[in-house]
């Protein structure tokens, strides 16, 4: 039943399977990483790779958002964060304490069933397949019907970040 | 096989090799125009009037050895150039050409040109702090505020035309200006009366934040010689600098090729003559001269001066543009 690798479908499930590694290596590296930056960048690989699984699955709008927000904002702001705090690269990390990495197995175990058994049990609609939609009304009439909701909770999010930041940003100003 | 699949082949192929000839052509111009802007002639040795200079730059630039600084993180330090490089390429996906001339026809291919275009700063971040310099990292640091402060700006100019024409498909945009120069965005008298007011002062903001955004000078703080020997690229040598100088003519094409397209009618002629595509390259080298033409005339700004302007002068311009472009879309 499977397609003919040099079909379009063939190529887009290579694609598919790239992006998947991609996203994996990326969190491998950001997880792994000796030095701060180079997690960062491993980050970004993963966002790259989650903004392809999205196209894939007939989203551009949801992709090219999450490059612009957490590659091109996120990403940026965490390295701009991490040279300014921290100008030496070799920086050994703390020595790991054997509970907290038996515990850590323990936590990554019951995720994986927990996701396992929901994945088991859920039933797959089939892919939406709507190349090219996403136009600006599409976009706005869900945005505004049937996800107004969590359009709405976003801005608290955004306002709750604002105020943090004013805030900590008055505590390092001198009275003088 | 697949067509289409011969197709996606023939463009990349296509693409990659006029962002090459487009970046070498462009560094010709530049010194030509530098040239005569400072009563010289510029480069004239390497063929006529000199058009080959760029290509024998370049043949020297691939035959140099690829130093890394000592200390510097090798990896990310090679990888920099190549992320300069490839959102570049990438953002010619959507770009249309002329009616029949663009590889994909996207909805949201405004939106992809500024997804994509936003990993130029990373890359820039990343190849700073990888060469180990101080002067390189005090260069992106310089190169990020920029970056992010010059970003809202051009995303708030961008939503009042998205506003005006209602989509952010490009090919649709330029569709919407078709039937003379009287209905091109900046002054569209046949449209709309109102937005007569509101666009010019939009095209100019976008048209400023675009020459900040690809770090073109009075806005190249992040590469002030006097300053930072060369900025973020300081410990480059060879194509891994050629990278650098090749990514940022191709954002040069692509920032003023969005404003050929989104203010100036894209491949619309004004009268018919030649067909839609020499039109909009004739538009696009005109205001890519333009931005040369600034560069050489107004001295390099001061960092301050450049921030303030983004936050205090073009940030509440734009956001009060916003509102009037919301008005007269109801009122007219």
């Amino acid at each position: 039943m499977n397609p003919p690798i040099t079909s379009a479908d063939g190529l887009a499930g290579i694609v598919f399977l790239v992006m998947l590694l991609v996203t994996g290596a990326g969190a491998m590296i950001a997880v792994n990483a000796e030095r701060t930056i180079r997690a960062v960048a491993g980050l970004a690989l993963c966002f790259v790779g989650v903004a392809g699984i999205y196209y894939f699955l007939q989203s551009p709008f949801v992709a090219l958002m999450e490059m612009l927000i957490y590659v091109g904002a996120v990403c940026v702001v965490l390295v701009f964060a991490v040279m300014l705090a921290e100008p030496h690269p070799e920086q050994q990390v703390s020595k790991r304490n054997a509970l907290v990495g038996g515990l850590s197995f323990i936590t990554a175990g019951m995720l994986t069933w927990g996701l396992v058994a929901l994945a088991k049990g859920a039933t797959w609609s089939t892919a939406a397949v709507r190349m090219n939609e996403g136009t600006m009304r599409d976009v706005g009439l869900s945005l505004l019907t049937t996800y107004s909701m969590v359009f709405e909770l976003v801005s608290v999010v955004l306002l709750v970040a604002i105020i943090g930041s004013l805030v900590l940003g008055r505590a390092g100003r001198s009275k003088a | 096989m697949n067509p289409e699949i011969i197709r996606v082949v023939g463009y990349v192929v296509a693409v990659i090799a006029f962002v090459a000839l487009n970046a070498a052509m462009l560094v010709w111009m530049e010194r030509k125009v530098a040239g005569h802007i400072q009563r010289r002639i510029g480069p004239k040795e390497v063929g006529p009037f000199g058009i080959l200079q760029s290509f024998a730059d370049g043949i020297k630039l691939m035959t140099k050895q690829l130093i890394v600084p000592e200390g510097a993180d090798v990896l990310l330090f090679k990888v920099a150039p190549m992320l300069v490089m490839i959102p570049a390429i990438m953002c010619f996906v959507t770009i249309p050409f002329s009616e029949q001339l663009a590889a994909r026809n996207i909805n949201v291919g405004l939106l992809l040109i500024f997804a994509i275009a936003s990993v130029n700063v990373f890359a820039l971040l990343l190849g700073g702090w990888a060469s180990n310099n101080k002067y390189a990292v005090i260069s992106a640091a310089r190169a990020v505020s920029q970056n992010v402060a010059y970003e809202i700006p051009m995303l708030i100019t961008a939503i009042t035309v998205v506003m005006f024409t209602g989509t952010m498909n490009l090919q649709e945009i330029v569709l919407g200006q078709a039937g003379g120069f009287w209905n091109w965005n900046i002054f569209p008298v046949g449209k709309n009366i109102g937005m007569v007011v509101v666009m010019p002062i939009s095209f100019l903001i976008f048209f400023i934040c675009s020459m900040a955004e690809t770090n073109r000078a009075p806005f190249d703080l992040g590469e002030a010689e006097s300053e930072l020997v060369a900025g973020f690229h300081t410990e480059y040598a060879g194509m891994g600098f050629g990278l650098f100088f090749l990514g940022e003519y191709a954002n040069v094409f692509i920032g003023c090729s969005l404003s050929v397209i989104l203010f100036l009618g894209g491949w619309q002629g004004p009268f018919g003559l030649l067909p839609g595509v020499h039109w909009f390259l004739l538009k696009v080298y005109f205001l890519i001269f333009v931005v040369m033409w600034m560069r050489w005339t107004f001295p390099r700004t001061t960092f301050y001066g450049l921030l303030n302007l983004s936050w205090k002068i073009l940030i509440p311009i734009s956001l009060f543009n916003l509102v009037l472009t919301g008005a007269f879309i109801k009122v007219f």
